[in-house]
């Protein structure tokens, strides 16, 4: 375990706000421990062959047998399993917590993929609201168009949307990354925490409203900013990265990154850099 | 939460009773309490059709107080009798339950005195007047009202309907939706969401002559509305003036005898999901509703914050 105490980038850590934190919490105790990690096991998830492929059709299937069949198919090792028919159910395809290619072929409705935590999706249609809410890990790539609330509450991973989403993207996002090639809705990034979203198209009003912290990236018009949101200077570095980002989202090819609009928390109405470093784990 | 639903089969006529049940039931998870539809009918065009209740249902779940049925009949004689003092002249009648009756019938005259006449009688609301507006409502889950009230066989080109949670006021039909745009024949509203300067706009609106017959949030878009076209404005103009004028959360369908319009609220807190071709339009709270009649892959989308649209059928 890296004994923080020891860092030599000492000073520059205790300017983040950094600089006594000390990671001996019960979780790394418990659960993170080299000594016990032969023992340890991660409930719900499975050792899967990616070349181990089947198809699923699940047409006369609610959402709840759905998802159990592809639980099911999962605990016999296929690694890749392309859903047919989805017909806009709702709740498809959430909580898978292991690696795993899942393709729809289709649309989804409302809360498809959420609380996913590693597999690589594609969706070769449509989502409704709340696609990959408090997603963990993994890659999401939308072919159409996504409903409200997209990405809420993301922790990690690349979320990416390649045509229009509706409003509150981000909203509450902690982490990781939400990319959308068309337009985005008003509130896009409403109280984000942390992580980055990129818009290549225009955004509606109330962008970044009272963002904690985190980045948005516009390409193209904003209605207005939203309360303690602010403009920032783009650099090299974010040019860098999302040209990096935009080539692994397959969008964007010939998009001009140098003119988008770098848009971060003023922090005047939360700063979580001025809180102690356990508040900040509480605030997180 | 409650759902809605819409379509439109642009230069042709379909089996809209159906396709509305369809999306209706699809919705069902979003408000069981009532079902309501706005049917824009195939009718001839040349006289009314008047749906009228002269009492509520109270089977299970209903909150109203149970009447004795000779009590209904009673209120429908009254009706009949206003109707002849107003020179309506009937030329069909139907009693479609024990508390409802829809009537076909000629007139000529205005139909907000009209109305007010009717409505006298007490515990007597009219549901609709139109020459294409068959408007249904009453308590139960779409396939339950489509039964009840035969709508299975009903045609015409666009349709709206409403799935509906009570939470705002009763369980009862008055309270369901849609909303008839009183005194405008043929102009129906349903919506999904709340309004929180309800109370406000309806002291204006009955100061200025404008009728509430429940005590339901979502009624006012229906007044809100017709005050504004018998002002002079067209239907688009007070869609677009609602969005300042009326506070909350909201998506809502209005439709005319040849149009079809839907409003979403500046901080887009109530879901909608479109879908356009050429030959038909289809909106519903959730894309399942969509494809309960449009099973092969489609594409459809989000409108954004603050968007008015309307489609001319």
């Amino acid at each position: 375990m890296a004994n923080i105490k020891s860092n030599e980038n000492k000073t520059k850590a205790q300017s983040m706000g950094l600089h006594s934190e000390v990671l001996t919490g019960k979780t790394q105790q418990k659960f993170f421990n080299p000594d016990e990690a032969e023992n340890f096991y991660y409930w719900g998830t499975y050792d899967v062959d990616f070349n181990k492929r089947i198809d699923l059709d699940v047409n006369d299937l609610d959402c709840k047998e759905a998802n159990k069949k592809i639980d099911e198919l999962m605990s016999q090792g296929y690694g890749t399993i392309v859903i047919k028919n989805p017909q806009g159910k709702h709740s498809l395809g959430v909580g898978v917590l292991n690696k795993l290619n899942l393709i729809f072929e289709g649309s989804l409705g409302y809360f498809g993929v959420g609380s996913i935590d590693g597999p690589t999706v594609r969706i070769n249609g449509r989502v409704g609201w709340s696609c990959a809410e408090n997603m963990m890990a993994g890659k999401v790539v939308i072919e159409k168009n996504a409903g409200s609330c997209f990405g809420a509450a993301v922790r990690g991973g690349d979320l990416i949307c390649k045509g229009s989403v509706g409003a509150r993207t981000g909203i509450d996002q902690k982490g990781g990354t939400i990319i959308v090639g068309g337009d985005a809705g008003a509130f896009t990034g409403f109280m984000m925490q942390r992580g980055r979203i990129i818009i290549l198209g225009n955004v509606g009003i109330n962008l970044g409203d009272s963002m904690y912290d985190g980045t948005i990236y516009v390409g193209g018009k904003i209605g207005s900013f939203g309360s303690d949101a602010i403009e920032s200077p783009m650099t090299k570095s974010d040019i860098d990265w999302i040209k990096r980002k935009l080539k692994v989202a397959e969008i964007g090819e010939n998009f001009d990154v140098s003119k988008m609009t770098k848009v971060v928390a003023g922090k005047k109405l939360w700063n979580y850099d001025a809180l102690e470093p356990t508040e900040k784990k509480g605030a997180i | 939460m409650c759902g809605i639903a819409g379509l439109i089969h642009r230069g042709k006529s379909s089996n809209v009773g159906n396709e509305l049940q369809a999306m209706l039931q699809a919705l069902k998870h979003r408000g069981p309490d009532s079902t309501g539809y706005a049917l824009y009918a195939d009718n001839d065009g040349e006289n009314f059709i008047m749906r009228f209740k002269v009492g509520e249902n109270v089977g299970e779940g209903s909150s109203s107080i149970n009447e004795d049925e000779s009590v209904y009949d009673k209120r429908k004689e009254l009706v009949d009798e206003m109707l002849k003092n107003l020179g309506a002249k009937v030329l069909k009648e139907e009693k479609l339950t024990p508390y409802s009756y829809r009537y076909e019938m000629k007139y000529d005259d205005d139909l907000m005195d009209f109305s007010k006449k009717i409505e006298s009688i007490e515990s007597v609301e009219i549901l609709s007047i139109g020459k294409s507006l068959e408007l249904i409502k009453d308590l139960g889950d779409a396939k339950v009202v489509l039964d009840r009230y035969d709508l299975g066989k009903v045609t015409g080109t666009h349709a709206i309907g409403h799935a509906r949670m009570a939470t705002e006021s009763g369980v009862d039909i008055k309270s369901a939706h849609p909303f008839w745009g009183y005194p405008f024949s043929d102009v129906s509203v349903v919506h999904n969401g709340q309004l929180t300067n309800y109370w406000n706009n309806r002291r204006v609106l009955e100061n200025k002559g404008m009728r509430f017959m429940s005590e339901c949030d979502s009624e006012l878009i229906a007044v809100y509305l017709a005050e504004k076209m018998r002002n002079g404005a067209t239907l688009e103009e007070g869609m677009k003036d609602s969005l300042s004028g009326l506070d909350g959360v909201f998506t809502y369908f209005v439709a005319t005898k040849d149009s079809l319009g839907m409003a979403k609220d500046t901080m887009a807190a109530k879901p909608l999901v479109l879908y356009e071709s050429d030959d038909l339009v289809a909106m519903g709270s959730e894309e399942i509703a969509i494809r309960s009649i449009l099973p092969h892959e489609i594409d459809t989308y989000d409108p954004f914050d603050g968007e008015v649209k309307v489609w001319q059928i």
